[in-house]
């Protein structure tokens, strides 16, 4: 039940980080206070707390995929743990270079 | 000679008799070697002989003594003493399932299921048996071998919160079933199964607890045979609605 | 045959791809929009997000940021209230959820249109 409660924070901050786009495109004062407001104690709470079930939601939904997708190497059936384990590489190199993205244009 | 015991709390119903299932409390011998299906043996050798129950092989082959120990779908011969030391243990009939008596379970549901997936190698065309066998190499009976392990024991059914909610889920061993001759490369039938389990309540039902692969005591893992069976009907789906003339 | 076709791959086929998209790059994000940004570990003033958002490529990588894993909530959510004993509204929680989720698309699609 907490994986699929997972679904329910991830929805909440992306119809948040939508409204945040909608208060970028009506200009500065509204996006300054858009984000006054996330800097509220609620919101960064809630914020952590989402940021737990969407990495909760990552680290399950790559050992499940893991089982359901069968990667073949020719004959070799390549072991689910191996597959769960790619996929959190790219998962932390994407998540990185994200990160970088935005430092380096900010 | 004192002799450690051990206590079993059994759900004993007799149909005509009683107007509901109750529990009633045996005290056998605590052998360290024993299994829950030795001390129900003893219950109705010893003590009661109107316990009524299923079992046969004894050994964890044939499917028959699945019951509920503690709360968890088990097979009686594959369920140790020991492991529930110092007890009371509580043996009742495997869940999600109508009780016949006792113990005993109606496995009407899953045999009308397990019939409806066409658990058989189906061919187009029949081979003569003066032509031989049907070959097939190593690497192709690795392809469904795990999946072939299946006893129908029914563990995975009583384990399914879905099947409890929803009666019309097609279940766990079925789509396993399924899957398995999908998989074998001797078989023909997949446009034969895939209906049934491309149905709503087919595999689309499942939402992946996975609880059926914990209960398995074959290793069966019916929830990967579920998942990946989803994967084939999304794209059965997705090509017969892009090409409708042709499709599988 | 079924002579009803069901529509239940075409959700779970949504649900699973929203699903890939969430986790892979909704932490990051959601450590970026919602924490970095607003308590300024990372700067992003208000000219810059706009120059970086305008460019259509990115518009496109936002969209799919945030329309699909609303598809994957919508089938989660709905097992969810079947689960936990609305059964039988089963029709009409999935319209709802489902619906949900195309509001939140549309509504996606015109505030990625505005900027």
């Amino acid at each position: 039940m907490l994986r699929e409660l997972t679904s329910v924070f991830i929805a909440i901050f992306l119809v948040v980080f939508l409204v945040e786009l909608y208060q970028l495109s009506k200009g500065p004062e509204g996006y300054a206070a858009f984000l006054e407001k996330l800097r509220s104690p609620g919101w960064l709470v809630f914020h952590v707390v989402a940021l737990a079930f969407a990495l909760y939601h990552s680290f399950t939904w790559f050992n499940l995929t893991a089982v359901v997708q069968v990667v073949r190497v020719g004959d070799f059936q390549v072991p689910p743990r191996l597959v769960a384990a790619a996929n959190f590489v790219v998962w932390g190199v994407l998540s990185l270079a994200i990160l970088f993205f935005f430092l380096l244009r900010g | 000679m004192s002799e450690e015991t051990i206590t079993l709390d059994v759900t004993r119903y007799r149909p005509g008799h009683d107007r509901e299932p109750r529990t009633q409390s045996y005290s056998v011998p605590f052998q360290k070697d024993w299994v829950v299906l030795d001390a129900l043996n003893h219950i109705k050798d010893r003590i009661d002989g109107t316990l009524t129950y299923r079992w046969s092989c004894r050994m964890g082959v044939c499917g028959s003594c699945g019951m509920m120990v503690n709360g968890v779908p088990k097979l009686t011969c594959a369920a140790f003493l020991r492991d529930y030391h110092p007890g009371p243990i509580r043996v009742e009939p495997l869940a999600n399932f109508p009780v016949v008596r006792d113990l005993v379970i109606s496995l009407d549901d899953f045999m009308e299921k397990l019939r409806r997936v066409k658990p058989w190698i189906i061919r187009e065309t029949e081979k003569p048996v003066t032509e031989g066998e049907y070959l097939q190499a190593p690497a192709q009976l690795d392809a469904y071998k795990q999946f072939s392990m299946c006893i129908n024991c029914m563990l995975c059914y009583a384990a399914c919160p879905v099947y409890g909610l929803e009666p019309a889920f097609i279940g766990p061993a079925a789509i396993a079933l399924a899957y398995r001759y999908n998989l074998d490369s001797r078989d023909e039938g997949y446009r034969f199964r895939q209906p049934i389990i491309a149905e709503a309540t087919g595999v689309w039902e499942c939402t992946f607890v996975g609880e059926c692969s914990v209960v398995c005591p074959k290793g069966v893992d019916p929830a990967a045979a579920i998942q990946r069976s989803k994967v084939a009907g999304a794209k059965d789906w997705f090509m017969s609605m892009l090409l409708p003339w042709g499709g599988r | 045959m079924s002579t009803r076709k069901t529509s239940e791959p075409f959700w779970w086929g949504l649900f699973s791809v929203g699903g890939v998209v969430a986790a892979f790059l909704v932490p990051v994000h959601l450590f970026i929009h919602a924490l970095a940004v607003p308590l300024g570990w990372i700067s992003l003033s208000h000219a810059r997000m706009l120059a970086l958002v305008g460019h259509p490529l990115i518009k496109l990588y936002l969209f799919v940021l945030i329309a699909l894993p609303l598809y994957h909530w919508a089938h989660r959510f709905r097992f969810i209230l079947e689960d936990i004993g609305l059964h039988g509204l089963r029709t009409p929680i999935a319209i709802l959820s489902y619906g949900a989720a195309l509001v939140g698309t549309a509504a996606t699609l015109w505030v990625l249109w505005r900027i």
